[in-house]
């Protein structure tokens, strides 16, 4: 059943062809398509992560090219889960989005739908050029998703955001073409088979070409100091569209854990760990950068998204430590943050459109509509943000500084991490204590009130808060999980085979 | 599992409270009293196993990965503190229901309240340290919760964040400890380190370990110099005080040094740590208490200060300190507990805590009054008391200690905190009940209900009934938690007398009393005194330490985040230049081995071109439109590079491209300003240019060693099978739609989307604030002409001849140069021309095919051609062609890959002319003032979605 390993691409690419072709002007019905199509794809999705976990790695070649001179899609456990991972997400923005949000513009659901177009095809392709296809997919998508509904702010902080990101793509070319002139491929597998073989006089092309390639990928993970683009973005992009948005710095983080541990591993020379010095203090340093911000916010969306920066921080920490244990916690760590970080999105819309002219600022404003589960969801949304027992994010860090005791950089993560968690704490119960608690007696008329669809709204950040909880309950068989695609990804000689032919990988193959 | 339930219900049993809010108060108190007494039920029933010498264990995986499991133990300790968290809050429930105000929600009160209580128990029942620091931040966070419960009131909400940050910041550091201590000891479970304690304290990481638990430990427990946050906690409500802030939570960080004890104890750095920092809280807090005025504030600070003697008796390293420990805080529990909500009751009858405005009560209130003074006295210490039975074993343990060779320091010391803990006592008691009334009550104060009062009177018994038969009433509890502590052999026998004859710890007892009773004679003195020290603002301090952490991130973050676009760019270019050259540096290089071609004069010329006109950019960039044909210079030359290099599809694309966004770049520059915004200052300008021209350079190099090198690629096969495995001839064309048509599928959805970009957001501006903008602009001259005649004629005549040559590059594509992307270009040209000749009304009339729907159809075309070879069972996109005769042109050959293009090519026109005609749209709407434009009927947008900003200030940082 590896014909389904297309589907990911192929269905969210044909529903937005079809909603354009035939319902452009009825959103009723669009949304209606839209969500049975993200359902469609989270089914997909579970039974592609049923078929990976076996610890086969499964290739998919397009056009029936043999590799590596077509394009292959790869599913390995890696790929699987971070599949699953956008596709749950998916659904839930797209049911909260059909709430109102959708309305405010025009092409949200074909854009969202070709949006999930990129991110899944740049979690499954095993092609570097066909990587940057994606990447452009998901930046032109996003980058509309992120107009939607229009404005000045938004569209001042588009323009940063493409323009950086644009920046990034033309980087991306550089250090792909960098590669190729050394090496004449473009295949993951066949590259990592190739690039020991690199002639001495070619080492520092390669290595060039290797180091840009995980700046671009930097740049999409929002790593300090290349983060710029984030903040003014994400606060400024409607709020589903910043929940959905949670997953495309992580897909940053994923092509570096992925050229890092098949193209740039041990055994690959002169470019062998090549990006291992440059990511851990770089992730610390956005650890910082995150937690100040948290502190510093004076809008909850301005808090979400440095809370997002800083969760790609710990995310990068266990990223960058490169082992089995790191990978795992960073598995772990990216469901995690992605959900977590996503309900509080979705939170700061809906206390922003309660708030009437406070919106989300963190100033004294009358009591808002439904503040008793609205506060109740922040709590448990700041929990597992910042990182609290007994939510997902406190596993999530407790296996991070598990994972970086053997590093050498262990004492700065362990400092670092819980020195700015400190920070986020500090940053959340200011926050949620000044637009919850603080409150002044109500204006008639000022406060917004309860909109119609309310409850389902509510209803999709309760899922997505539900789901941290769950991943905290069920972080036994998780890790455990986490473990064995760990062990998958350390262990590229079954990629390879798979891709390239030979052997099929042997299921839980170890290094 | 029973174990593990009697954390549990407490915690599941916290949804029950607040179901039965509309039924009376009482019945939400009942609910919020059985998930405890089940529980207490639970423990009892385990109690002679306990009291046998057993241990229960219960043990469940959770994480294995990080050594964390659901392991939960049952011993003395964990017994005899589980009894007191169950017992208390019980006593607790029943005062708060009669406590709380009617307008006070009182099921979420109970719902928090139960929620602290199991993670408070689960606290003392783990078995796992990371199990232990789960719940522990678990109370840290249903204390917030507490503390805050009145949270109109800014001391809550500010004494709720203050207890978070210091208990959690706490518990973070705990966390790290438990992680290093569980290295140091090869495991997570408690009942393996506490056997495994002569390895912990000669591992390397005890040290670190210890000072980790130790942050905890005293931060829970309000150890100097993190005692403040105790007091501004008690702006929770009264029961809150009693129960988290007096008998359990800040127990916790004293259980949790009783817990560790094997494994930690027993080194010098124990001691001089945890006996030295007792001995100073137990100091200052009895210091401080002396001379407060609220009733809950002495009450805090002496708690303070006893939380300070039992850290003190801990850290002694002895067993007779440790029973001395256990005893106190058995004691402590009871008439502290017993006071706090005795001066609740007094806030609750007379609406004041303030001891100057108090006095005489024990005439108006007897009841309150007895049990007060009785719990009182046993706080002081008095004999018959139970509190008089645990200071003097502390008095007895400290005159042992000696502290560098001094015997007497400690002694000293310990003697003056009981002095000093005598002397508030005393004022606390005598100022509230006896004396002259200081005010005049509207209403006279009188007696609570009995369901105040009653839980006090429950706690008062065990405080003279342990005061007068120890031996019998606490002894076994006792002795079982210290041996559980010290272990049954580091245990001297425990012997609970009233009498031990004539010994220091009565002498120094007696000196206290007799010190106290002077001090309160000379109070006036000593007040004014210590109003001349300098006394630090705790709160002060720490507000000043949270703003300055905060206006400093802003600083930072600010800072930082400028939303200046030209210098975010700079720092990342400066980025990739270091990392780029520490990688290029970090390897061997040797230059390529390519011959250099040799320079003719038309590639000279086209170098002198380009040259210049990159030179001319960087000067004149300000206008805009020399900028623009300056940059299709660039591009004209990179299509003549492209058919220098024998690539004719490049070149033709590459021009096409280059028209199509001319035209785009045109329409847009009609709307904006003839020249750009001037910039500031030469020297940014050379820093920027010095960035920029190194980040040139850099490409410039690398492109040419990339170019100056010979290596094999995979196009060697692409060429080959293009034919056999491809079916044309062209192959280029044959990449693009066939052995990297996935590619191209993505790159016609990249062009779709940013249609649908542009369509989306002019459709925005087409209306509202935007929109009236638009209309107030009116760039520029407005054309004599609009629709000029010749014009008009010539694209209506070009139409047909454009698109027939559209559709012959389409159809060559696939053996000669050509192929759906040029095709499509073209055909997007021809028809936006139409757009701008006839106007847009014109011409969206005549249109039959909408763009919207011709982008749609070409991606589903292009879609549906790859899942076609589905049917045949094989991968997307898989191409198949075969050669057909047809009547009038011979052999022909059909590819599928040409339905593939056809999307392509589908795709590529309807992107362009949505994209154009819309812009196209938009400028004639600024030239018609005043008319709506049709597609106005969207819903209108959200009332405050887009808050309006002034345009020079980022969207980042403004609101505030």
């Amino acid at each position: 059943m590896t014909g389904w390993i297309v589907l990911p691409i192929v269905l969210p690419a044909a529903v937005a062809a079809f909603l354009l072709l035939a319902l452009s002007r009825d959103l009723q019905r669009q949304r209606i398509v839209s969500a049975t199509a993200s359902l469609l794809l989270l089914a997909i999705a579970v039974h592609l992560q049923a078929l990976a976990s076996d610890g086969v790695t499964r290739p998919y070649f397009v056009g029936a090219w043999p590799a590596p001179f077509g394009i292959t899609l790869v599913l390995d456990g890696l790929s699987a889960t971070l599949v699953l991972l956008n596709a749950a997400l998916a659904a839930a923005v797209v049911i909260y989005a059909a709430g109102g949000w959708d309305a405010r513009g025009r092409h949200f659901h074909p854009m969202f739908h070709f949006l999930m177009m990129g991110v899944n095809g740049a979690f499954l392709t095993g092609d570097v050029f066909n990587l940057f296809v994606f990447f452009e997919v998901m930046l032109i998508a996003s980058y509309g998703l992120m107009l939607h509904g229009g404005g000045a702010p938004r569209l001042r902080a588009g323009f940063h955001y493409v323009a950086i990101n644009l920046t990034g793509s033309t980087l991306f070319l550089f250090a792909v073409s960098l590669i190729y002139a050394v090496t004449g491929t473009l295949n993951m597998a066949d590259l990592a088979v190739k690039i020991p073989a690199v002639r001495p006089e070619d080492a520092a092309l390669l290595r060039t070409g290797g180091l840009l390639l995980i700046v671009v990928f930097a740049i999409k993970a929002a790593l300090a100091p290349l983060h710029w683009w984030l903040p003014n973005a994400y606060a400024a992009a409607p709020g589903p569209s910043a929940a959905v948005f949670m997953i495309m710095t992580k897909i940053g983080a994923y092509a570096i854990l992925r050229v890092s541990t098949l193209i740039f591993g041990p055994e690959a020379g002169a470019v062998a760990g090549l990006a291992a010095p440059w990511i851990l203090p770089a992730a610390l340093l956005t650890l910082g950068i995150g937690a100040a911000g948290v502190l510093a916010g004076r809008r909850l969306v301005d808090i979400a998204c440095f809370a997002a920066l800083w969760s790609m921080g710990s995310l990068l920490v266990a990223v960058g430590l490169l082992d089995g244990p790191g990978i795992s916690a960073a598995l772990y760590y990216t469901v995690h943050s992605t959900l977590a970080g996503a309900a509080l999105f979705l939170l700061a819309d809906l206390v922003a459109e309660r708030r009437g002219r406070w919106r989300d600022r963190l100033a004294m404003a009358p009591p808002i509509a439904q503040a008793l589960p609205l506060s109740a969801m922040f709590f448990v949304a700041a929990i597992a943000v910042a990182g609290l027992p007994p939510l997902s994010g406190f596993l999530g860090k407790v296996l991070i500084l598990d994972a970086a005791r053997a590093s050498a950089w262990g004492v700065w993560v362990w400092a670092v991490l819980l020195g700015t968690s400190l920070v986020v704490i500090l940053g959340f119960s200011r926050a949620g204590s000044a637009l919850f608690w603080k409150t002044r007696p109500a204006e008639a008329g000022a406060a917004g009130a309860a909109e119609a669809r309310a409850g389902l709204r509510l209803g999709v950040v309760g899922v997505l808060l539900g789901a941290t909880l769950l991943l905290s309950v069920f972080a036994g068989p998780l890790t455990r999980g986490f473990d064995a695609v760990a062990a998958q990804v350390l262990a590229p000689s079954g990629y390879v085979a798979a891709v390239l032919g030979g052997a099929p990988a042997a299921p839980g193959m170890r290094r | 599992m029973t174990l593990a339930l009697i954390a549990l219900i407490p915690l599941l049993g916290a949804c029950l409270p607040p179901l039965t809010t509309r039924s009376s108060r009482t019945v939400t108190a009942w609910a919020a009293a059985a998930p405890t007494l089940l529980a207490l039920l639970i423990l009892a029933a385990q109690a002679p196993a306990v009291f046998g010498g057993e241990v229960v264990r219960t043990s469940a995986e959770w994480v294995p990965r990080i050594g964390l499991s659901f392991s939960f133990m049952l011993d003395g300790l964990g017994l005899f503190f589980a009894g007191l968290i169950l017992g208390i809050g019980l006593l607790i429930i029943a005062y708060a229901r009669h406590y709380l105000g009617r307008r006070d929600p009182i099921g979420r009160f109970y719902a928090y309240l139960l929620l602290f209580q199991g993670a408070m128990v689960g606290i003392v029942l783990s078995d796992n340290i990371l199990l232990l620091v789960v719940f522990w931040e678990l109370t840290s966070l249903s204390s917030f919760l507490l503390i805050g419960y009145w949270n109109h009131l800014p001391e809550g909400r500010q004494g709720a964040r203050m207890a978070l940050v210091v208990t959690g910041g706490g518990g973070l550091a705990l966390l790290a400890g438990m992680l290093l201590l569980g290295q140091a000891a090869g495991s997570h479970e408690l009942s393996e380190i506490l056997a495994r304690g002569e390895e912990v304290r000669a591992s390397p990481l005890y040290m670190p370990a210890l000072l980790l638990v130790l942050l905890g430990a005293f931060t829970k427990s309000a150890q100097f110099p993190f005692h403040f946050w105790l007091p501004h906690a008690m702006a929770a409500p009264t029961p809150v005080s009693a129960y988290l802030h007096s008998a359990t939570m800040v127990k916790a960080g004293v259980f949790l040094l009783a817990r560790l004890w094997p494994a930690l104890a027993g080194t010098d750095a124990w001691f001089v740590l945890v006996s030295l920092t007792g001995l100073a809280t137990m100091l200052v807090g009895a210091w401080i208490a002396l001379f407060k005025d609220d009733l809950k504030a002495i009450l805090a600070y002496s708690t303070v200060s006893h939380l300070g003697m039992m850290t003190m008796l801990l850290g002694f390293n002895t067993g007779i300190a440790v029973i001395a420990a256990v005893f106190h805080i058995l004691n402590h529990a009871t008439f502290k507990a017993a006071l706090f909500m005795s001066a609740g009751i007094v806030d609750h009858e007379t609406h004041t805590r303030d001891i100057r405005k108090l006095g005489g009560l024990y005439w108006l209130m007897p009841v309150t009054g007895t049990l007060a003074l009785i719990a009182g006295a046993s706080m002081a210490g008095v004999p018959l008391l139970n509190g008089f039975l645990s200071k003097e074993m502390m008095l007895d343990a400290a005159a042992e200690a000696t502290l560098a060779g001094n015997g007497w320091v400690v002694a000293t010391l310990a003697t003056l905190a009981a002095l000093l803990s005598v002397a508030y006592s005393a004022r606390f008691v005598f100022g509230t009940f006896f004396g002259r009334p200081r005010t005049a009550f509207e209403h006279p104060p009188h007696e609570p209900p009995p369901g105040l009062w009653l839980p006090v009177a429950v706690l008062v018994v065990p405080v003279v009934a342990i005061g007068l038969l120890p031996g019998p009433l606490a002894g076994p509890i006792v002795e079982m938690t210290a041996a559980a502590v010290a272990g049954p052999a580091g245990l001297p026998p425990v012997k609970l007398t009233l009498w031990h004859g004539i010994t220091p710890a009565l002498v120094m007892s007696v000196a206290a009393f007799a010190g106290a009773a002077l001090l309160l004679l000379l109070i006036h003195h000593v007040e004014r005194a210590r109003l001349r020290l300098w006394r630090p603002e705790a709160k002060a301090m720490f507000d000043a330490t949270v703003a300055a952490a905060v206006a400093g991130a802003r600083r930072l973050s600010g800072g930082l985040h400028t939303g200046s676009l030209p210098r975010d760019l700079g720092v990342i270019v400066l980025a990739i230049l270091a990392v780029g050259l520490a990688g290029f540096l970090g390897a061997t290089h040797a230059p390529g081995a390519r011959e250099v071609q040799p320079t003719g004069i038309p590639a000279l010329a086209a170098w002198v071109i380009l040259v210049a006109a990159c030179a001319g950019l960087a000067v004149a960039h300000r206008n805009r439109l020399l900028t623009l044909i300056l940059t299709s210079v660039v591009g004209l030359i990179v299509s003549l590079a492209f058919l220098q290099f024998s690539a004719p599809d490049l070149a033709m694309t590459q021009i096409s491209v280059e028209v199509v966004t001319t035209i785009l770049l045109l329409l847009a520059l009609n709307l904006l300003p003839k020249t750009t915004p001037a910039e500031p200052g030469t020297a940014r300008k050379l820093r920027d240019g010095a960035i920029a021209a190194a980040a040139g350079l850099g490409a410039a190099a690398l492109a040419f060693a990339a170019m100056t090198r010979d290596f094999e690629t995979i196009s060697t096969y692409h060429i080959e099978q293009s034919k056999p495995g491809g079916g044309g001839t062209n192959v280029v064309n044959v990449i693009l739609v066939d052995f990297r048509g996935f590619d191209t599928f993505g790159e016609i959805i990249v062009l779709g989307i940013a249609a649908l970009a542009i369509h989306a957001l002019l459709a925005t501006a087409l209306r509202g604030a935007a929109a009236r903008r638009l209309d107030a602009m009116r760039m520029g001259e407005v054309s004599g002409d609009a629709h000029p005649l010749m014009l008009v004629v010539a694209t209506r005549v070009l139409l047909p001849l454009a698109l027939t040559l559209a559709a012959y590059i389409f159809l060559r594509g696939h053996n000669q140069p050509g192929g759906g992307f040029i095709a499509g270009l073209i055909a997007a040209i021809a028809l936006i021309m139409q757009y701008m000749a006839s106007g847009h009304a014109w011409a969206a009339a005549r249109a039959r095919l909408q763009p919207l729907t011709m982008i749609g159809a070409g991606v589903l075309i292009a879609g549906l051609t790859g899942m076609g070879s589905w049917a045949f069972g094989r991968p997307f996109l898989t191409s198949t062609f075969g050669y057909f005769h047809l009547p009038i042109a011979g052999e022909v050959e059909l590819a599928s890959a040409m339905a593939f293009d056809l999307g392509v090519f589908l795709t590529v026109v309807g992107a362009v002319v949505l994209a154009l005609s819309h812009i196209a749209r938009v400028e004639q709407r600024a030239e018609r003032s005043g008319h709506a434009p049709e597609d106005a009927a969207l819903p209108p947008g959200p009332p405050t979605a887009a808050p309006r900003i002034g345009l020079r200030t980022p969207a980042y940082g403004r609101e505030d």
